[in-house]
């Protein structure tokens, strides 16, 4: 008896961890990606810096660009569909990705409803911004969440927030007496199994890990220290003056997070990061974190 | 007897749940980030997680000769998936280094890829009843095994667990269901190292 279920999702997670997920939109970046030691590789057309900057509707990347970056690496190889979606992760499941990433870096498809995960045989990945967020795409199949942090701002102080709102939300649930969950459930928005899940756990049921503005091998330390288990790094390797030597940067960062002489050293003659904006000054609208529901 | 003391790698992977499955069969842990940890063990187990990211992060250090001294000295070695890759004295699609303590010829990603992972059950003679539930996660393929290599399961017609001496190697992933089997398998097969005593034994019984 051979059957296909959670554990299999949830599995090539848990495989990821301790390692550096890369955006990539070409298949030499893709090549640079892995020879720098990242785990998988993010396939997209642009990075969001660049969606940013160029505006428009940002879609799911064309399979012949995903195919080849697939064909390029041996590393498990991600991909973005807009928010709801679902016949964009048809057609990625079809192709064959290892991985499928919900993305409110892309402009959303459905404003009230994200996919069915639960349907698909590909996992999935979604950003979050709180517990009941996170729990909410658990429900809805996610087999891993991640921060939303401020995707192309190479800013990390708000994927620090999600970061430490997600973990402090955990630890007053853990700590919070039994007959108050159901009311919590309702103030989370999140079904009442998975807030006694959590509550009895003190830790989300999928690999929980940060994204969403890591430019420097100090910025990927910080979040697994404040609790992530793997980072993704969008715009901050491709947009900074030496990705080779900085993607391996960060990758030992993301190993030795706790040993601050490897921090220093691999923080040494890293050349320019993206430059980055200040979260602070943009206008609401053009916050890519507020896309999801 | 005191508790064996086993490493796990943790450069990247799923280091912390093998944690949790040793301990669960009576051992003590250490996560290994640096080699000179290793002087200090019985055993190591080196998870699965992404090989080539492993070899990146292994290069520049003494890694690969400090795991073949601690495997002379009388250590145990157990590789999961990527593990076993790492171990092997072969490996293709594509071609990689590797420790080369494990006479196998090994195939990266012989399944396919994510959506061709799957999970079953395998009766395990070793390992008596019932049979060991069985992940596979873009999982290698073992093609072929040396003189010294015993097959312990296999599954289409391809070995999936194999021993060689103080070597355990599967392409599977125990550490993600909550059987501890093959971790107490290990534990017995991981003597106290360095300290004056015989260590070659892996016999005996599985339950201790």
């Amino acid at each position: 008896m051979e059957t296909n279920g959670l554990t299999l999702k949830t599995g090539l997670a848990e495989m990821l961890k301790g390692g550096v997920i890369m955006d990539v939109t070409n298949a030499i970046q893709a090549k640079i990606a892995e020879d720098a030691g990242a785990v998988s590789v993010m396939a997209l057309e642009r990075v969001p810096a660049d969606i940013r900057a160029e505006g428009g509707i940002a879609r799911m990347a064309p399979p012949k660009k995903i195919r080849e970056i697939m064909d390029t690496v041996s590393i498990p190889v991600m991909a973005k569909v807009r928010i709801g979606h679902f016949v964009e992760a048809q057609i990625l499941e079809a192709l064959g990705v290892d991985y499928i990433d919900e993305s409110e870096v892309l402009t959303p498809a459905d404003d009230e409803h994200h996919i069915d995960k639960q349907a698909f045989k590909v996992p999935f990945v979604c950003g979050c911004r709180d517990l009941g967020e996170a729990l909410r795409r658990i429900a809805e199949g996610a087999a891993m969440i991640r921060t939303k942090g401020e995707a192309g701002s190479g800013n990390i102080v708000e994927a620090v927030r999600h970061l430490r709102r997600v973990m402090r939300e955990m630890k007053i649930l853990h700590a919070l007496p039994e007959e108050e969950l159901v009311h919590k459930a309702k103030e989370l928005g999140a079904p009442y199994e998975l807030v006694r899940m959590v509550a009895k756990d003190a830790k989300l049921p999928v690999p929980n890990f940060a994204a969403g503005g890591i430019a420097t091998p100090a910025d990927a330390a910080l979040c697994m220290q404040l609790g992530a288990e793997t980072c993704f790094v969008g715009s901050g390797i491709f947009k900074s003056n030496d990705p080779e030597k900085r993607a391996k940067a960060i990758v030992k960062a993301v190993t030795h997070y706790r040993d601050p002489d490897i921090l220093l050293q691999v923080s040494e003659d890293l050349g320019e990061p993206m430059k980055g904006i200040d979260v602070a000054k943009l206008d609401e609208s053009e916050l890519l974190q507020t896309r999801g529901w | 007897m005191r508790n064996r003391r086993i490493g796990i790698l943790a450069l990247q992977g799923d280091f912390a749940l093998h944690g949790v499955s040793l301990r669960a069969a009576g051992a003590e842990t250490v996560d290994v980030r640096v080699s000179r940890q290793l002087d200090d063990l019985d055993g190591l187990v080196i998870p699965g997680g992404e090989s080539t990211a492993l070899l990146k992060l292994m290069e520049g250090t003494d890694f690969f000769e400090a795991i073949r001294g601690f495997h002379d000295r009388g250590g145990a070695l157990y590789g999961t998936c990527a593990g076993v890759i790492l171990l092997a004295s072969r490996v293709g699609s594509p071609a990689q280094p590797s420790i080369g303590l494990l006479d196998v010829d090994i195939q990266r990603n012989g399944y396919g890829r994510q959506v061709d992972s799957f999970e079953t059950s395998v009766p395990v003679p070793l390992l008596g009843d019932p049979p060991l539930p069985m992940i596979f996660i873009r999982a290698p393929v073992i093609r072929s095994v040396g003189a010294g290599v015993e097959i312990l399961a296999e599954l289409r017609g391809r070995p999936v667990m194999v021993r060689s001496g103080r070597i355990l190697a599967t392409t599977f992933h125990p550490e993600l269901t909550p059987d501890t089997r093959i971790h107490r398998l290990f534990a017995s097969m991981c003597a106290p190292v360095g300290r004056g005593r015989c260590v070659a034994s892996v016999g005996g019984s599985v339950l201790r």
